[in-house]
C-alpha cells in the first residue's frame, strides 16, 4: 500500500516557540490516520502544514506524491480540509455555502445546486439549508463543513479536531459520516485530543507532545507498549480507596494507581498471567470488608497510553 | 461553540443518512470537474460578496445614507459662501462629493479582508485549486457594486436639487464608470493593508489616516486656486485631485484627455504594485 503522507524532519517555529519540532509520519493511503495530542501539541500545526496553509521552516512534506511548497497547487487539487474553527461562512445559509464550494470547484450554477441539495439531505441538513449558519448548532455547523469538504471526494481529507465541542450525538454522526468517507477510499487525517475518538476511528495514531511524535503505531500497539493490562476497580466509598489501594498492590505486586474519580484505582496486571492475581486480590479486598462496585480486567485504555506517553501522570493523578 | 441547540430548531429529527443514500452521494459527487477558470471563480466570491450584502443590508448605510448626508451638507454648508449659490456650487461639488463618498467607502474592503480573514472560512479557499486572486477580485468586484449604488444614489440627489450633468447621461455613465475603477484599483492598497497589519482596528485606523487628508485636501469642496502655494502643490499631485477633475471633466461634457489618460495609468500601477504586494502577501501568509 502506497503513503498518502510522508514528512521528514517537519518544523515549524512562531517566534522563539518551535510549534512542530522535527516530525516525522508515514500515513497509509486509504486509512484513517489519528494524530493525538494535548492542546498546543503542534496538531494544528502540522495539518495546516500539510494542507499547504503554512509554510515548513525545515524538512519536507510529500503529500499524494507532491512535496506540500514546491507543489501547492497539485496537493490542493487533491485534498480538503476541514478547520479546528467552522471552515464555513457563517453570515451564509447552509445552502449558499455548498453552492459557492461546488462553483468554486468547478460546477456550474445548475449542477452546484444539485449537488449542494443532494448533500444537505444526506447530512441531515435539509430543514436548516435557508437558514444563516451563524444560527447552527455546533453539530449542524461541523456536518456542514464536512459536507463542504466531501462536495468533490477528495483524496485526502484533514480533520482538525472534528468533534471538539460536540454533544454526544453529534459526535457519533461525524464518527459515522468518517467511516463513510474512508469505505469509499478516501485517507483522512484526523486529529484529536480525544483518545476513544483515535481509538474508535484510527488504524494508526501518531502521538505528539511539545512538537514532536512520541509514540506511533495501532491503537493495540500503543497499548501493549506500556504494559499487559490492566485491573480497573471501582469502589462504593471514597473513604475506603487507601485501604483498597494498599491491599492491591500486594495482591498484584504492581504500583496502583489513584484515578481522577475518588471511587477509581487502577493497576497494572503483573507478568506472566492477569486471571490469578486478580481473582485473589478481588477476594482479599472482600475479605478487608471493602465494597467493590466494579472489577474489571482488561487492556490498558488509551488514556492510560496517552499520559504514559505525554508524561503526565502526576498531574493527573494529582 | 455555538449556544444553540438542535432541539427547537425543527430538524433535530432529520437523521444523518450514513447507510446507502450516504454512499450514493459521495459516489453522486461527480468526479472533480476541471477546475474553474480564473473569471469564474472571482464570479463566484462576487457571488458570495452580494449573498453578504443580502444578508446584512444595513452594511448599506455607508452607500446609502451617507452620501445623501455628506451630499446635503456640503451643499448647503458651502454653497452659498463659496460660490454665491447652492445651486452654481451644485455643479461643482458634485462630481466631486461622489468621488469623495466612493474613495472614503474603499476603506471599508480592507476592514472587511480583515475581518473574514480571521475566519475559519478562509482557510478553506485557500486550500481550494483555484486561481489564487480570485477572492480578493470577488471582494472588489462586489463593492463595485456598492461604490455604483453610492454613485446613483449620489447623482439622484443632485438631480432633485437642480444638477444637470453638461456631458448628459451618457456623461454621468463615463463620469461614473471612470469613478469605479478608480476605486476598484485603488482598493488593492487596502486589501494590502489588511494583509498587512495585525488587526481590524489599525486597518480602520491607518485607512482614516490615509483617506482624510487625500479626500479633503483635493479640488473637491474648494478651488486650490484659493489656497497657500505650499498645500496647493501637495492637492495637485494628490491622486484623488485628478480623479476628480477627469470625472468632473466626464460629467460636466468636457473630458480632458490628460486627466483620462492619468488615471488609466493611475489605475493600472494600483493593480500592478498593490495587487502584486497583495497576492504575495496573500500566499506568505
Amino acid at each position: 500500500m502506497g503513503l498518502a503522507i510522508e514528512t521528514t524532519g517537519l518544523v515549524k517555529t512562531f517566534g522563539a516557540q518551535r510549534a512542530v519540532d522535527g516530525i516525522d509520519l508515514a500515513v497509509p493511503a486509504g486509512t484513517v490516520y489519528g494524530v493525538l495530542g494535548p492542546n498546543g501539541a503542534g496538531k494544528t500545526t502540522t495539518v495546516r502544514m500539510l494542507a499547504t496553509l503554512l509554510r515548513p521552516d525545515a524538512g519536507r512534506a510529500l503529500v499524494l506524491g507532491h512535496d506540500v511548497v514546491r507543489e501547492a497547487a497539485a496537493v490542493r487539487d487533491l485534498v480538503s480540509l476541514t478547520g479546528q474553527y467552522a471552515s464555513v461562512d457563517e453570515d451564509l445559509t447552509g445552502e449558499e455555502n455548498l453552492v459557492l464550494l461546488c462553483r468554486l470547484l468547478g460546477h456550474r450554477t445548475p449542477a452546484a445546486r444539485e449537488r449542494a441539495a443532494q448533500l444537505l439531505e444526506v447530512f441531515g441538513l435539509t430543514g436548516a439549508a435557508r437558514r444563516q449558519v451563524k444560527n447552527y448548532s455546533g453539530g449542524m455547523r461541523r456536518r456542514l463543513d464536512i459536507a463542504a469538504s466531501i462536495v468533490s471526494t477528495p483524496e485526502l481529507l484533514f480533520l482538525d479536531e472534528p468533534t471538539t465541542g460536540l454533544d454526544p450525538r453529534s459526535r457519533n454522526q461525524v464518527w459515522d459520516i468518517v467511516r463513510a468517507v474512508v469505505a469509499r477510499g478516501t485517507t483522512v487525517v484526523l486529529t484529536t485530543q480525544y483518545l476513544d475518538e483515535a481509538d474508535q476511528l484510527a488504524d494508526r495514531i501518531a502521538v505528539i507532545d511539545a512538537g514532536r511524535v512520541v509514540a506511533e503505531g495501532t491503537p493495540g500497539e500503543l497499548k501493549s507498549s506500556v504494559g499487559a493490562g490492566t485491573v480497573a476497580v471501582r469502589l462504593r466509598d471514597p473513604e475506603q480507596r487507601e485501604a483498597a489501594r494498599a491491599v492491591l498492590a500486594t495482591a498484584l505486586g504492581t504500583p496502583v494507581r489513584a484515578a481522577a474519580d475518588p471511587l477509581a484505582l487502577t493497576a497494572r496486571t503483573p507478568p506472566g498471567g492477569a486471571a490469578g492475581p486478580a481473582a485473589r486480590a478481588l477476594a482479599e479486598l472482600s475479605a478487608a470488608g471493602i465494597t467493590v462496585d466494579e472489577f474489571a480486567l482488561g487492556q490498558p485504555s488509551l488514556d492510560e497510553v496517552f499520559l504514559a506517553l505525554t508524561d503526565r501522570k502526576e498531574a493527573s493523578a494529582a | 461553540m455555538s449556544t444553540v441547540t438542535e432541539t427547537g430548531t425543527g430538524d433535530a429529527a432529520q437523521p444523518v443518512a450514513t447507510g446507502e443514500a450516504f454512499h450514493a452521494a459521495l459516489d453522486g459527487g461527480p468526479a472533480r470537474p476541471p477546475r474553474p477558470s480564473a473569471a469564474a471563480a472571482s464570479l463566484a466570491f462576487t457571488w458570495r460578496a452580494m449573498l453578504k450584502i443580502k444578508h446584512v443590508p444595513e452594511q448599506l448605510f455607508d452607500v446609502t445614507a451617507f452620501p445623501v448626508l455628506m451630499t446635503l451638507m456640503f451643499t448647503y454648508l458651502f454653497g452659498g459662501a463659496l460660490a454665491g449659490s447652492t445651486a452654481e456650487y451644485l455643479d461643482y461639488l458634485l462630481p466631486g462629493i461622489m468621488a469623495m463618498s466612493v474613495v472614503m467607502t474603499t476603506m471599508y474592503t480592507g476592514v472587511s479582508v480583515k475581518t473574514d480573514m480571521e475566519k475559519g472560512v478562509f482557510d478553506r479557499f485557500r486550500t481550494l485549486p483555484i486561481w489564487r486572486p480570485s477572492v480578493m477580485v470577488g471582494y472588489l468586484l462586489g463593492d463595485a457594486f456598492r461604490y455604483a449604488m453610492a454613485c446613483v444614489v449620489i447623482l439622484t440627489v443632485g438631480l432633485v436639487l437642480g444638477y444637470r450633468p453638461g456631458g448628459g447621461a451618457a456623461g454621468a455613465l463615463a463620469g461614473m464608470g471612470l469613478l469605479i475603477l478608480f476605486a476598484f484599483a485603488f482598493s488593492w492598497l487596502w486589501t494590502y493593508l489588511a494583509l498587512l497589519l495585525r488587526s481590524e482596528k489599525s486597518v480602520m485606523g491607518v485607512s482614516m489616516m490615509l483617506l482624510f487628508p487625500l479626500s479633503f485636501l483635493s479640488n473637491i469642496l474648494v478651488d486650490p486656486a484659493t489656497m497657500p502655494g505650499w498645500l496647493q502643490g501637495f492637492v495637485d499631485v494628490n491622486p484623488v485631485t485628478r480623479v476628480v477633475a477627469a470625472v468632473r471633466g466626464l460629467m460636466g461634457g468636457e473630458p480632458v484627455a490628460g486627466d483620462l489618460l492619468w488615471v488609466a495609468v493611475a489605475c493600472a500601477l494600483l493593480v500592478g504594485v498593490f495587487g502584486t504586494l497583495t497576492m504575495r502577501a496573500y500566499n506568505r501568509k
